[in-house]
């Protein structure tokens, strides 16, 4: 049986409230920061980085500016991995595999190396060139997350649906560079 | 308790992400190539309905608004979310769905998110020098927030209205955006 993706209507519903409770519960979504964090605690394992101290109210610090920003807070989740931001993006994974085994939307063999877009544009032996530009894209996604100080999730969803103007001048500056790109990169030969 | 928490919350927002097909490129690529607005008519709705659910919440006093978490208005703001679009273009892939996209399988969001420790390792390092630059000067009046629900620190766009009114005036315009939206070819559950 062919998992098919759920329509707008029960998608935006079920994400919705899944939007909702994370921060009735506990707080916004975000996924960004993580990314941060991982590599933080994998330099504190090379070199130590994050050290407790009384002069902040996180009672940690670090010797890179940007983990001890706000308090030291990200040099306390560097120093203790199982906070909850870093387990609840872990969990996404799980949430996916789930949803993969539980007649989710499914893919084909080929687009387990490249999206559908990519091999009509590109071809299905394109899949090094595929991985190379994924890691750019990472590359510029996180940089910019991070300059922004949230991403799709953190600044567009949980930024605007609690009315916040940054959610809102944060997905204009998005899709303002985000649409070109992808009608350039991914536009028809011939047409 | 609160790892149990994230586990839970985390696992029911990856299985959201993937159920409604964000976790595949195409999805988030053809809606910027303006082709399948699906994921556009998904995000919309999932705004207006978390946003009414947390404002009606906090309106009966079932939420406190100290839960709200505002992020400050920056030039970083919009420049990051330009620098982030570039990458979203190719890519196809955001944090979030990058990782459950690993979840299900696809070997390219492994090289997504070895990129994102990359980009996210050059901003720790250059830290110092964007915050010495006009980037992360707040703008705006700093954390701004359009309904008027403020926890101390924020300051609110349309004052005098109550929050909830702003917030559902503002829901109902996303979900008549989200219904007009023209919909996709391919074939859906449901």
């Amino acid at each position: 049986m062919q998992g098919k993706r759920l329509n707008w209507l029960y998608g935006g519903v079920l994400v919705g409230i899944i939007l909702a409770l994370a921060i009735f519960i506990v707080k916004p979504v975000g996924g960004s920061t993580q990314f941060s964090i991982v590599n933080g605690i994998i330099w504190d394992s090379v070199v130590s980085i994050v050290s407790e101290t009384n002069s902040t109210t996180s009672g940690y610090t670090s010797d890179n500016s940007y983990l001890a920003k706000n308090n030291g807070s990200y040099a306390k989740a560097v120093a203790n991995p199982m906070s909850y931001g870093l387990v609840f993006v872990l969990s996404i994974f799980i949430g996916g595999f789930i949803s993969q085994i539980t007649k989710g939307p499914s893919r084909s063999r080929d687009e387990g190396n490249a999206p559908t877009v990519w091999l009509n544009k590109f071809g299905n032996t394109s899949t090094f060139k595929r991985y190379i530009v994924t890691f750019i894209g990472g590359f510029f996604v996180i940089f910019g997350a991070r300059l922004a100080s949230g991403c799709t999730s953190g600044h567009m969803m949980s930024g605007m649906m609690q009315t916040s103007v940054s959610g809102y001048l944060f997905a204009f500056g998005v899709f303002v560079t985000g649409i070109p790109i992808a009608l350039l990169f991914y536009a028809k030969k011939g047409k | 308790m609160t790892v149990l928490l994230a586990i839970l919350l985390g696992t029911a927002f990856g299985f959201g992400i993937h159920r409604v097909g964000a976790s595949n490129p195409s999805g988030i690529i053809n809606m910027l190539r303006l082709k399948d607005m699906h994921l556009m008519r998904v995000i919309f709705l999932a705004i207006a309905v978390s946003s009414t659910l947390i404002f009606l919440a906090m309106t009966l006093g079932i939420m406190d608004a100290s839960q709200l978490s505002v992020k400050s208005m920056t030039w970083g703001v919009i420049v990051g979310g330009m620098v982030l679009g570039i990458g979203w273009g190719i890519g196809g892939y955001c944090p979030c769905t990058s990782i459950c996209a690993l979840g299900e399988g696809r070997k390219d969001a492994i090289f997504f998110v070895l990129g994102g420790l990359g980009g996210a390792l050059l901003y720790m390092l250059i830290f110092d020098y964007i915050s010495g630059t006009f980037l992360l000067d707040p703008l705006l009046g700093g954390k701004a927030i359009l309904a008027d629900m403020t926890p101390s620190n924020e300051v609110a766009i349309v004052s005098g209205v109550p929050a909830l009114a702003t917030a559902l005036v503002i829901a109902v315009i996303f979900t008549t955006i989200a219904y007009f939206l023209p919909t996709s070819s391919e074939p859906e559950a449901l």
